[in-house]
């Protein structure tokens, strides 16, 4: 399967927008860890602001992102969101207060609590009525969600968006599941040529081997992000040259990507 | 969509354990809820709950897998000779070429919940006991039935909320389409668990009797827990009666937990069912209803049923029956319609008191034996995600 990347998108600590990104993943320009606040999405009403969620702010920064260079509107998107751990700090929030003795839930947490938060708010920011899948497979839910979106744009021939975001637990939460650092990227494809495109990509299917490792600049902290296992793909598309990404997909395959520049 | 066939199928759900069981009940009219007795949840609501899950732990090597949940799943895979299907089917095609997608909306979070009271009772960090991965991880389930099954394809759980079971099939659908797999085991797991009984309940949707979809007073849904599974080929090779005709997906764009008041995003789920199975709306001989029971779900998708079918298509919703099962609905109400299919047969809604004037479809108030072609199945959930399924069988 193949198709093309026309918007890229990112939030993570030092790696503040793909504009910011680009030069420091491709290499060129030092990597500074700074910390992130995602932006509150201003394409909500000031009543979706409030209640929504970091998780979904931090996609939504992404996803905004990915559809700043491009010729295309979110309305005309689809989109799949991939990760891991949904929102740790809510169900952290929602534990405890089962744990008290009012077991009392926030109805704007429960609601919030749903996998899916971010890909309920992102199409209500862009009033998107397309198809939206939310997908996880624990560490490697990136290269789960890729191949969802490939798999879409390929099939329906439909541009598409892919979401891949995770965030920190908080303590005790995080004695189980210790992800330290906020990250998020987006791609937005096509399934055929784009006069906005700045890449073609193969994706195969293949045996478990050695996989492509992370960018020399980026930090340990990061590294336990489950969404951050997009950058070794991101740092190809960051250099805009032809290379092979190998992501882990399951215990038995891994998802090979084969990169071709286009455009200028 | 080219069509696929169903070549077998499995439940565990409130009705019963197996088709069988839940054929039975549902020809019957016999209910699958009781008084909440989940545990000490305090709620006056009634639930629909499985036997067995607090006394058939996991053990071998799967053992790490242990929780209520993938319990569940287990119970589910073991039903209506699936595991056999399922192996003729990896001799057929390689363990490599046969997905497994399962819908969950809370996967093992009651282990996770139970650590925290026991962490306010013995103070300081959470057990380590807790095994994340393999319990409160949504992907937990979908990686502990591949794991049972011996599949090595293409793996990932869904979850969309209320329409996660049901997103498994366009998902399959498309990895078929796309040459990833030549079979596709689809399935939805959720199991009781506090974050659902008292969410609910925060957010004023449970009923305090058994939930009644449709009816004048219906006051809000009543949760159960079910495990189901199909097993998805293409046409040709090994076919059964029962076929996958298309599906429908949309996202409503207007709020997180209530739907749209003109149900916009669930006519568009319906009218990208139909024209991907390239059917009409006069195709269609039974519409298994989302109908959940609370006011609001009720009424939109009547209105958006009123605008994709008008007043002739009969329908009716199985929650009364099964209770509203999240994550599992998509499936086990799959897996219902299917049953309509085979044994020509729409179930009626006999929970109704009082039918709500403001409803306008063709709600079967008695249940009917009468010839069935094609069904759909509708499913929506929080965050205005949607999917509608079209079932049919061969002539």
């Amino acid at each position: 399967m193949e198709f093309w990347v026309i918007g890229i998108g990112i939030a993570g600590p030092g790696l503040d927008g793909w504009a910011a990104a680009r030069p420091i993943l491709a290499g060129a320009t030092e990597y500074r860890p700074t910390p992130l606040t995602p932006p509150i999405p201003q394409l909500l009403s000031a009543a979706e602001r409030r209640r929504c969620s970091q998780s979904a702010r931090l996609a939504i920064a992404a996803a905004q992102d990915a559809l700043l260079a491009g010729p295309l509107q979110g309305e005309a998107i689809a989109t799949v969101f991939t990760s891991s751990d949904g929102d740790g700090a809510i169900t952290q929030e929602i534990c405890e207060s089962l744990a008290g003795a009012a077991r009392e839930v926030s109805p704007t947490s429960f609601h919030n609590s749903v996998y899916n938060a971010p890909a309920g708010y992102w199409s209500i920011a862009t009033h998107s009525q397309l198809s939206s899948t939310s997908v996880c497979a624990y560490d490697v839910s990136f290269a789960a969600g890729l191949l969802e979106a490939t798999t879409y744009t390929t099939v329906e021939r439909s541009p598409v968006m892919l979401v891949a975001s995770d965030l920190p637990f908080p303590k005790p939460l995080y004695g189980i599941r210790p992800v330290e650092e906020s990250f998020a990227a987006a791609l937005l494809m096509t399934p055929a040529s784009h006069p906005g495109a700045c890449m073609r990509c193969e994706i195969t299917l293949t045996p478990h081997q050695t996989i492509t490792e992370f960018p020399a600049a980026i930090p340990e902290s990061l590294r336990s992000n489950p969404a951050a296992r997009s950058l070794p793909l991101l740092a190809v598309l960051a250099r805009q040259a032809a290379d092979t990404v190998r992501l882990e997909y399951t215990d038995e395959t891994d998802l090979v990507i084969d990169c071709e520049p286009e455009g200028d | 969509m080219a069509p696929l066939t169903v070549t077998a199928m499995a439940t565990a759900n409130p009705l019963g354990l197996g088709l069988a069981e839940t054929w039975n009940a549902l020809r019957t009219e016999r209910q699958g809820l009781r008084p909440n007795d989940f545990e000490d949840a305090d709620i006056k609501t009634w639930i629909g709950r499985i036997e067995g899950l607090d006394t058939e732990p996991i053990t071998g090597e799967l053992a790490d897998f242990d929780c209520r949940n993938n319990r569940l799943a287990l119970i589910g895979l073991r039903q209506d000779e699936f595991e056999q299907a399922v192996a003729s089917a990896r001799q057929r095609y390689g363990p490599d070429r046969i997905g497994v997608l399962i819908g969950t909306t809370t996967s093992g979070i009651l282990e996770t919940e139970w650590a925290y009271r026991r962490r306010v009772s013995e103070g300081g960090l959470l057990p380590l006991a807790v095994r994340y991965r393999h319990t409160q991880n949504l992907f937990s389930v979908s990686d502990v039935v591949r794991r049972h099954l011996r599949l090595t394809g293409p793996v990932a759980s869904i979850s969309t909320a209320c329409s996660s079971s049901a997103k498994v099939f366009a998902s399959a659908s498309r990895w078929m389409a796309a040459g990833l797999c030549d079979a596709v085991v689809v399935g939805g797991v959720d199991s009781l668990c506090f974050m659902t009984l008292y969410g609910f309940a925060s957010l004023g949707l449970l009923s305090s009797r058994p939930c009644r979809p449709c009816d004048e007073q219906r006051d809000g849904l009543s949760i159960g827990e079910a495990a189901g599974f199909l097993l998805l080929e293409r046409e040709g090779t090994h076919d059964d009666r029962l076929r996958f005709l298309g599906y429908g997906e949309s996202s409503d764009a207007h709020h997180m937990s209530t739907p749209h008041p003109e149900g916009l995003g669930a006519v568009l789920a319906m009218e990208r069912a139909l024209e991907r199975a390239e059917l009409k709306p006069i195709d269609i001989d039974y519409i298994n209803l989302h109908g959940t029971g609370t006011p609001a779900n009720d009424l939109a998708e009547d209105r958006a049923i009123w605008k994709t079918f008008g007043e002739r298509t009969p329908c009716s919703s199985t929650k009364e029956r099964t209770g509203h099962t999240l994550g599992a609905a998509g499936i086990t109400e799959a897996i219902l319609s299917l049953l309509c299919l085979r044994h020509e047969f729409i179930p009626g809604m006999v929970r109704i008191e009082q039918p709500d004037p403001q409803l306008r479809s063709s709600l079967m108030l008695r249940s009917e034996s009468r010839p069935l072609r094609r069904v759909i199945s509708n499913s929506f959930g929080f965050g205005g995600s949607n999917c509608s399924l079209i079932f049919g069988k061969r002539p």
